[in-house]
């Protein structure tokens, strides 16, 4: 981050454009070992204690049990099914989401009148678990997707709106000047100057909303009698102590989140706010 | 007809302690391709009136005329440079920061960053037109901000302490590169400083202001040959007469 000096003018200009560093094999391999030693640790006291028999084997099952299932599972169409319905799930409950709490925290951070009416509603809105929520979503909507996909949308657009009003709040009043002064008009100084501007409270807000979105989603399809779905997954295998297929459901939990934080956030903010200098990754 | 005139210019801020003079009955005028510093301490008013200038402020008493035409708002005939670094737009690069002016008159894409790579050669940055503004040192990004406010070229370029927030070498090096600047373009500059040095390098005139209210105090006329050399014997007498008009109203009266 340090910045250039003036007298490094002759430096390879076209290296400051863009792609950071990348880095050798040798320390790709470290950094992957690095990150998997957690687990390796967590996964050895876990087998300690399975193999120890101080719980029912039928409650504590060793991991290879937990590997088997996940085989079988996915081997039958099963586990993809689930996760295939929690994710389109997720998906339209957090993109209906997106695009209203966006919407509404920009035009809350624009104008007045929007803020003053919408401000005290969603502050109040926000800091109510979302599962309180649920019973009633279930009342009015049915049970199944539409309840469940409406309570997602709902629960995950607090964050969203929060931190889009933020983000327009925080846009820098000389970025403004500075555009009028060359001639923006309303319309350009919101896409050139208030959009890129809000970008990365506009990010972290959307980053917050996805999180709020898979929590709400797992616990209401547990409560929203839907036939497939990763929540309803791990809710049924309780009948019949399937504690090896309850693990291999939440795995699949952890897996996909952390495959949309990495492939979608990560590369979405390191295209642009992390490469503007707006966001450090 | 004078290029700038300043006249009569009055204005008060209204703050929660009451009315608070900004600036009271500045007058002035400019001819084009002038270098005018204005030179006073914090709170003279100094970047009140360029502000008025920009257009971001209304005065309450008085006009301000540029090229015969009264000034009612910001307008593409005056280019801005502001102190802070943060002026630039981080999502843009230096090239899409320069071209932003002509982006916005809707100058087509390949003409305006041809212009903008024009500009940053001017001011010596040709090299980092790809570069995003946090890659580059605060001496750059304000070059780059220079560079930005001739793009669309202005008649006129208002610029307040653009240097006074970097190291001494980097100033220097700024002034004399604004000096071949201003001499390459024949713009007319009103420049806000508070750094008397610098007001004598670079000005063809020097007004120095007063504050409570903000006056204009005194109006110096800079003579020297350019480039100037700051430790003649001319310039710093220069220098001298200038700090001693400010020095003069830090007694009360």
């Amino acid at each position: 981050m340090s910045p250039v000096r003036d007298v490094a003018a002759a430096a390879d200009a076209a290296a400051l454009a863009g792609a950071p560093p990348h880095s050798r094999a040798g320390g790709r391999a470290r950094a992957v070992a690095r990150a998997m030693f957690p687990f390796l640790v967590v996964g050895a006291i876990w087998e300690l204690i399975a193999h120890s028999g101080l719980f029912p084997a039928r409650l504590f099952p060793k991991l290879e049990e937990i590997g088997g299932a996940l085989v079988s599972l996915t081997a039958q169409g099963i586990l993809q099914h689930h996760a295939l319905e929690t994710v389109v799930r997720l998906l339209a409950g957090f993109g209906v989401a997106a695009v209203l709490g966006v919407a509404i925290g920009i035009a809350m951070g624009r104008s007045r009148r929007a803020e003053d009416v919408l401000l005290p509603l969603v502050s109040i809105g926000a800091p109510i678990p979302g599962l309180a929520y649920a019973p009633l979503f279930l009342l009015w909507f049915g049970l199944g997707d539409f309840g469940a996909i409406a309570l997602v949308g709902f629960v995950s657009a607090f964050p969203i709106i929060i931190n889009s009003w933020s983000g327009v709040k925080a846009v820098k009043e000389i970025w403004v000047r500075a555009a009028q002064a060359m001639g923006a008009d309303d319309r350009r100084l919101f896409r050139h100057v208030i959009l890129p501007g809000a970008l990365p409270y506009i990010l972290t807000g959307l980053r917050l909303g996805l999180a709020q979105a898979w929590r709400i989603l797992v616990a209401v399809e547990m409560l929203a009698a839907v036939p497939w779905g990763l929540g309803w997954m791990i809710f049924g295998a309780r009948e019949f102590l399937n504690t090896d297929v309850m693990l291999a459901g939440i795995a699949v939990i952890g897996a996909i989140g952390l495959a949309l934080e990495k492939l979608v956030f990560e590369r979405l903010e390191n295209y642009t706010v992390v490469r503007w200098g707006m966001m450090t990754s | 007809m004078h290029h700038i005139e300043v006249r009569d210019v009055t204005l008060v801020y209204d703050t929660p302690g009451g009315k608070v003079p900004g600036v009271s009955g500045v007058s002035f005028a400019l001819e084009p391709s002038e270098f005018l510093c204005i030179v006073g301490p914090s709170g003279c008013g100094k970047t009140t009136l360029l502000n008025i200038l920009a257009g971001f402020l209304a005065p309450a008493v008085g006009e301000i005329r540029i090229g015969g035409k009264a000034v009612t708002g910001h307008g593409l005939d005056r280019g801005i440079v502001f102190q802070d670094f943060a002026q630039l737009f981080p999502w843009r690069t230096a090239l899409g920061n320069v071209a932003f002016g002509l982006e916005m008159k809707g100058v087509p894409k390949e003409e305006r960053e041809a212009i903008a790579l024009k500009q940053l050669e001017l001011v010596k940055l040709g090299k980092f037109a790809h570069a995003y503004p946090h890659h580059l040192s605060g001496g750059m990004q304000q070059r780059v901000a220079i560079a930005r406010a001739l793009a669309y070229n202005p008649a006129v370029l208002l610029m307040d302490e653009p240097f006074a927030a970097l190291d001494a070498l980097t100033r220097d090096e700024m002034q004399r590169l604004l000096a071949d600047v201003w001499q390459a373009t024949g713009k007319t500059v009103i420049y806000v400083t508070h750094n008397v040095a610098e007001a004598v390098y670079l000005a063809d005139r020097v007004i120095v202001m007063t504050p409570h209210p903000g006056t204009v105090k005194a109006e110096i006329r800079v003579d020297l040959p350019r480039p100037r050399d700051p430790l003649s014997v001319e310039f710093l007498e220069h220098q001298k007469a200038l700090l001693r008009h400010l020095t003069e109203q830090a007694v009360p009266a």
